[in-house]
């Protein structure tokens, strides 16, 4: 029954929530975030209690430049809007568009990837190796951690959209698309965080 | 989704590829045991070595090792798998299910805890084993020398992913899947103990997921966290691992509350008395387990303010806790009390654990804890509400559910023989270690001056320790020994109150052939005073549909022990390992990404053949 695609007449309201594996999974997956959320506040704090320590390597002001950072939210923030639009797509059987926006949402955040890995360069360059301070060990575990975690949904989603590229909407693929864009935004909001956190209060305060 | 595919091809394949919750229980029992068994032989060895003064019997690097290795494996490769061996088999038969909510999630739990564990121990083997205590302060772990803390950590990142996976599929489970009838107020103490267990998991975990990041890059990578002429702070360290390591008590120490409620109630032929203050008293447990982790650090000198905070929290946690206590004590208040060896245990857990609650009260006060801190006082504290609370909570817990699990009951001679010994062995032990400790002795040194006053409690001590060896070889024998008493009876104690009881011995695979709708607290126990004594079912007999095992937990969880070398021996050149085992690891979580598996169905003709 799950194999079957699912079209305009037959869709549930809610296809990804149509299952018990797909509830499951749904449930599961924002458990799985409350434990990031703890994971992220644990190199949040680690981050404000360290990043006093610069030593004699550059520090915040030296470094930070808000346009830069300032593109980087924007595109991510448009991101996890376009994978709105995709999920949105999606309710409305409309699986051509959610594959769309999807592919939309892998670009700005591959784009977000790659500024983030000119940002690090060019922070090397100034002199903030990883082993600097205790200000660069914990900013690059901080950052980076986030980073590693847009690299992996980027790969995810590319995985999803190749796999099922073909297949239509299904009530198997449908939990695994929202669950993937309840990820990305998430990922989104860490961001929005790290922004305030690290780059206005450090820029700032 | 044909039976074929999960016809096993042999004994062996059919364990690695299990995804049935009662099977990955089964391992988890077995590797636990293991584990408790060699954490319990690295005590002994330490026992001896203070047996007597300046006592040259283990050289002080391998007691810091052995100290270090008792600590960690007795908390991560013993107490916590034994009880996720019992959630996962138990608590999806006392709510209803047929499964867990994700049955691969649930063998690769349990993949991950078997490897990160071995990886631990493989420690002993090349260069030493971990010697920087069970929490690693920095910088005494970040400055240790060798791969010992190296291997602490990676062995204790990898298991506890696996950890982490296994709570959040008991959350789930315990959410979604319930029978029919089976509301949140109707579940079992043991169900629910589960649930705020793994809703402690899930957020004091990633605490220490990131402690260890930190330190497994300030070790192999060179960052400087801890590095306090780099700007560092070694402070951070000792904020996420307790953090982290507090809940971790009531990680352990809740389920066993569950299973204590379980046997009382049962053997007292009594329903639990205060079910909803008990329920409560767990949720704010849990909830209070966040709010104390830095009374483990009054003496680090976080000032008076935050001092009292703390100690004004812990001190809070005993009421929720007496509750507990007096609840259990009105359970058995008339009740029809058998002395099972199972009842023994829990019976003798509840003067047990009060005595280590009480000092834990006397350590809650912050002033005092100056003098307590860092001597044998913490020592007998913590081991009386570990093995009087958990430890005993284990045994119970075997022997009430071995039929269930093993389908024989265990020897009750032997048993009580185990019981007292292990009672006796346990107060012996840590009774005096209180005095020894007030009187000054520190805790974690390899040896002591004689002539101090140390000696004769010391010894005793030690004697203690070996009666407590004496009974666990008792037990491991009374295993073997019993296995004829073979039970084929849903209800082999007779006095079953709740879901695990209703279906025949062996469990059937798929546990439920119709799933039974529960109509009060002790389902069962209702329907043999208002019913007929058999579960009403839910639904029709009808095809079950079940998931197909799978071998990719396990490659998955190589992938990450091999990987794991590789970042240990990074500097011996061994990158390329590391990226190996990681591109195994992924590489599985890809396979099962585009790999849709929908299981297969059980005839219903096959259900009815195996309810006769």
């Amino acid at each position: 029954m799950a194999d079957q695609t699912v079209n305009q007449h037959t869709l549930p309201p809610n296809p990804e929530k149509a299952t018990l594996e797909g509830r499951n999974k749904f449930l599961g997956f924002w458990f799985f975030l409350g434990g990031e959320t703890v994971l992220f506040a644990s190199l949040f704090g680690t981050y404000l209690g360290l990043r006093g320590g610069v030593v004699s390597g550059p520090g915040p002001d030296d470094l930070f430049h808000l346009p830069l950072v300032f593109i980087m939210t924007m595109i991510l923030l448009t991101s996890s809007l376009t994978s709105v639009f995709a999920i949105i797509s999606m309710k409305r059987g409309n699986y051509k568009g959610l594959l769309v926006w999807m592919w939309v949402t892998v670009a700005l955040g591959l784009a977000f990837l790659g500024l983030e890995i000119y940002e690090f360069y060019e922070y090397y360059h100034y002199g903030l190796g990883f082993t600097t301070s205790a200000f660069a060990s914990s900013f690059y575990t901080l950052v980076g951690t986030h980073g590693a975690h847009v690299a992996f949904g980027i790969g995810w989603i590319v995985t999803l959209l190749i796999r099922y590229r073909k297949t239509g909407l299904t009530l198997t693929n449908a939990p695994k698309f929202y669950v993937a864009v309840l990820y990305w935004h998430f990922i989104d909001v860490v961001w929005v965080f790290i922004f305030s956190v690290v780059y206005l209060m450090g820029y700032g305060g | 989704m044909s039976n074929a595919k999960a016809q096993s091809k042999s004994v062996l394949w059919d364990w690695l590829t299990t995804v049935d919750h009662k099977k990955i229980g089964i391992m988890y029992l077995v590797a636990g045991a293991f584990f408790f068994a060699l954490g319990g032989l690295e005590a002994i060895l330490m026992r001896i070595q203070l047996m007597f003064p300046e006592f040259s019997f283990v050289p002080a690097q391998t007691f810091n090792e052995l100290l270090t290795m008792h600590g960690t494996t007795m908390i991560f490769l013993a107490a916590m798998p034994l009880l996720f061996g019992f959630m996962n088999y138990i608590v999806p038969l006392q709510i209803g299910a047929r499964d867990v909510a994700f049955p691969f999630l649930n063998a690769l739990g349990f993949w991950l805890f078997l490897f990160g564990g071995i990886l631990l121990n493989v420690s002993w083997f090349v260069g030493g084993a971990p010697d920087a205590g069970w929490t690693a302060y920095v910088p005494l772990s970040s400055e240790s020398p060798g791969t010992g803390v190296d291997y602490y950590v990676l062995g204790l990142q990898v298991s506890g992913a696996g950890t982490l996976i296994g709570g959040i599929n008991f959350l789930v489970t315990i959410i979604n899947m319930r029978a029919p009838g089976m509301s949140m107020m109707r579940m079992p103490l043991f169900t629910w103990s589960t649930f705020v267990a793994s809703m402690l998991i899930l957020f004091a975990f990633p605490a220490l997921t990131i402690g260890l990041l930190l330190l497994m890059l300030e070790r192999i990578f060179g960052a400087t966290y801890f590095a306090v002429d780099f700007g560092g702070n070694v402070i951070i360290w000792q904020h996420l691992f307790w953090i982290f390591g507090h809940p971790e008590v009531y990680i352990l120490i809740l389920p066993a509350f569950g299973i204590f409620s379980e046997i009382l109630s049962a053997f007292s032929k009594k329903r639990l008395f205060g079910y909803s203050a008990m329920v409560f008293a767990t949720l704010i447990i849990g909830f209070l387990g966040f709010m104390v982790w830095a009374h483990h650090m009054f003496t680090v000198g976080m000032g008076p303010v935050a001092n009292s905070i703390f100690a004004v929290a812990t001190m809070a946690i005993a009421v929720p806790t007496g509750i507990k206590i007096f609840n259990w004590l009105l359970t058995l208040w008339g009740g029809r009390i058998q002395f099972t060896t199972a009842n023994l245990f829990a019976l003798a857990f509840i003067p047990s654990f009060t005595m280590g609650g009480v000092t834990g009260v006397m350590l809650a006060t912050s002033a005092a804890n100056y003098q307590f801190h860092d001597t044998y006082f913490v020592v007998a504290h913590f081991h009386y509400v570990i093995i009087g609370g958990v430890v005993l909570g284990l045994f119970a817990g075997a022997y009430y559910w071995w039929p269930r699990i093993f389908g024989y009951k265990l020897d009750e001679t032997l048993g009580k023989w185990f019981f007292w010994l292990f009672l006796i062995g346990f107060h012996l032990t840590f009774f005096v270690q209180h005095f020894l400790g007030l009187i000054g002795m520190p805790r974690r040194v390899a040896s002591y001056l004689g002539g101090q006053g140390l000696d004769t409690m010391n010894f005793i001590s030690t004697i203690g320790a070996f009666l407590m060896g004496i009974a666990f070889i008792i037990f491991v024998v009374s295993i073997f020994t019993s296995m004829k008493n073979k039970v084929t009876d849903a209800d082999p104690w007779g006095n079953g109150r709740t879901l695990e009881w209703t279906m025949p011995i062996p469990t059937p695979e798929y546990n439920f052939a119709q799933t039974p709708l529960v109509r009060d607290v002790d389902a069962l126990w209702y329907e043999k005073y208002e019913g007929d004594g058999k579960m009403k079912a839910a639904e029709p007999l009808g095809d079950i549909h079940m998931p197909n095992g799978s071998i990719l937990p396990f490659i998955m969880s190589l992938g990450l022990f091999i990987s794991s070398f590789g970042f240990i021996y990074y500097h011996e050149g061994f990158l390329w390992l590391a990226i190996l085992g990681l591109v195994i690891n992924f590489g599985a979580m890809f396979v099962r990404s585009i790999k849709e598996d929908h299981g297969y169905h059980i005839p219903k003709e096959e259900v009815i053949k195996g309810g006769k």
